[in-house]
């Protein structure tokens, strides 16, 4: 074996080694969901599948009404996904393609969504919820995370890198601005569009701290808040089988979007840090 | 300098920007001021008289030994995720970055990890710790039979603990953007420094390492975000903030004044206070970021 073979099976034992070391405490949450409360209290612990999976998810979707809060967080996520692409399309197309006074300044204000995470606005904004009548509402679950900087940034960055002979183009042929975005820039943003999604998507379904505060009735939280639930059911010994079924559930949803999209998930990472 | 595309539609570029605008002043700017606002009354606690305190809400905070606790608390919890979390990815997104077979496999075996949420995360690993039952603890066990490990007792162990997990949960979203960093530099670059005589560490402080740098000033600032406000469902759902206090991050107190002990004054300024820290943060990353996009070019 040359040097260079050495040094590549070397690179190839350390990832492999962390993949399943990363890997590890999801692989034992999926086996502990597949084991009867019994099995997940034996010694030594059990590191294979058990059989128990489908009745465990069936005990934690009827126990913590998982079928509702499941609507919940798909739904909320893809409505936020959905309408912070969309405004930050149109702002992007706003800054990359109009001289307007104030541009500079209205940019900034844009940004600065980043700096006043909710935390920092936390009690006012509950205030004003509770002014709307929004609180328990899928208003209040929604409308407040409408704004993205992260999505202003992504397209901007690709937008100024589409040459400007297209819109020359466009505006010869007679098309106006708003044709010229439907029509051309948008479907060229295919790409960034599926990145954001997959942004947006996996931060919207992570919420916690807003439905936990917003929501108060059963049938209005959300998969996160579920978890908790059925942790704080337990009683005695905590039933691990059934909160992992539980958190198999949540684990779900935002992987399938990541898998599925990865390729231009990965491709608007790179686009991004190109700076 | 943007070029206009369309000249002519002097009205149009205000539109465009007003629905994102009107949500960032509606429930970002004006809460947010209202926040400072509150921060210099008090609110009796049935809520309908508001007195005027000036600084003393801010002055109290920084003489109650809870919230000073916090703030080390805070410290610490942060500085580990930071910094293990960056060096940790850094180190896994170099190994990555050369030119191995099966890149994409690892990609995916590694970056999925992105898709967990802080609570998922503080759930699972709240069954690996899980006390007397759990993986660990019986591992432990194992190798000193004495010992009985149990964090929710052992305030060092539970914060010990919340910081690995909150970690481990960040760790495919850093490892994603450091690979796309490095494979932004140019291949010349690394080659012509080998070919000077540079061993690999060389190479990597001088050449890597300083190319990176507007993708670790990037991700230091997102993590600290993240170690300052997204970890909120993981403390929730591993230990509330216990044992003691022992895991009271500066926004799980924030949340206990506010929304339990409803004390709105306290709640107003101790937010105040940790927009401060990250406007500061924010301005340090901007230079950075800046400067060496320069120094990149």
């Amino acid at each position: 074996m040359t040097r260079k073979h050495q040094l590549s099976f070397m690179t190839h034992a350390a990832l492999i080694l962390l993949v399943v070391l990363l890997a590890f405490p999801v692989y034992y949450a999926l086996v502990t969901s597949t084991l009867s409360f019994r099995e997940a209290y034996q010694y030594p612990p059990k590191m294979l599948p058990g059989g128990e999976f489908w009745h465990n998810i069936q005990d934690a979707w009827i126990r913590a009404r998982f079928g509702r809060l499941f609507f919940n967080s798909v739904f909320i996520s893809l409505v936020v996904a959905a309408v912070k692409i969309v405004l930050s399309l149109l702002a992007a197309f706003a800054y990359t393609h109009f001289r307007f006074r104030g541009a500079g300044f209205l940019f900034a204000l844009s940004m600065i969504t980043q700096m006043l995470p909710l935390p920092v606005r936390i009690l006012p904004t509950y205030e004003l919820m509770a002014d709307f009548g929004w609180i328990n509402s899928y208003y209040a679950l929604t409308v407040p995370f409408f704004a993205s900087t992260t999505g202003i940034l992504l397209f901007r960055q690709f937008f100024l890198t589409v040459p400007r002979e297209l819109s020359d183009a466009a505006r010869v042929d007679g098309a106006g601005p708003l044709r010229y975005f439907w029509q051309i820039l948008v479907p060229l943003s295919r790409t960034n569009i599926a990145a954001l999604f997959v942004i947006e998507f996996i931060f919207m379904w992570s919420q916690y701290l807003w439905p936990l505060i917003v929501t108060n009735t059963a049938d209005m939280r959300v998969v996160q808040i579920g978890l908790k639930m059925l942790i704080a059911s337990e009683q005695i010994a905590p039933e691990w089988n059934v909160i992992m079924a539980g958190t198999v559930i949540a684990m779900v949803p935002p992987l399938v979007v990541l898998v599925a999209l990865r390729k231009s998930f990965a491709q608007g990472i790179a686009m991004q840090s190109e700076k | 300098m943007i070029e206009e595309r369309f000249p002519g539609h002097p009205i149009l570029p205000y539109l465009l920007i007003l629905p994102s605008l009107a949500v960032i002043f509606v429930f970002l700017i004006v809460p947010f001021a209202q926040s400072v606002w509150g921060s210099f009354y008090v609110t009796s606690f049935f809520g309908d008289t508001r007195v005027f305190v000036g600084l003393s809400n801010y002055l109290d905070l920084f003489k109650s030994p809870d919230y000073l606790h916090s703030v080390a608390v805070t410290l610490f919890f942060s500085a580990f995720v930071v910094l293990v979390g960056l060096s940790a990815s850094l180190g896994i997104a170099l190994l990555l970055n050369q030119k191995i077979s099966g890149l994409g496999i690892y990609q995916i075996a590694l970056v999925w990890t992105y898709s967990i949420s802080p609570a998922v995360a503080g759930v699972i690993w709240a069954l690996l710790f899980a006390p007397a039952t759990g993986l660990i603890p019986w591992l432990v066990k194992l190798v000193n039979p004495g010992y009985t490990l149990n964090w929710m007792t052992n305030g060092a162990l539970a914060l010990f603990v919340v910081s690995l997990a909150a970690t481990w949960k960040m760790l495919g979203y850093n490892i994603v953007f450091f690979l796309a960093g490095l494979q932004n530099i140019p291949d010349e670059l690394t080659d012509a420094a080998r070919v000077d005589g540079a061993g690999p560490w060389l190479a990597f402080r001088h050449i890597t390492f300083p190319m990176l740098s507007p993708t670790t000033t990037f991700l230091l600032f997102m993590n600290m975000l993240y170690a300052f406000f997204q970890v909120f469902g993981l403390i929730d759902i591993m230990t509330q903030g216990g044992p003691g206090n022992a895991t009271n991050l500066l926004v799980y107190n924030l949340y206990r004044d506010a929304f339990i002990h409803l004390d709105s004054g306290r709640a107003n300024a101790q937010s105040v206070i940790i927009f401060i820290v990250i406007a500061v943060a924010a301005m340090l990353q901007l230079r950075a970021a800046t400067r060496k996009a320069a120094y990149a070019r």
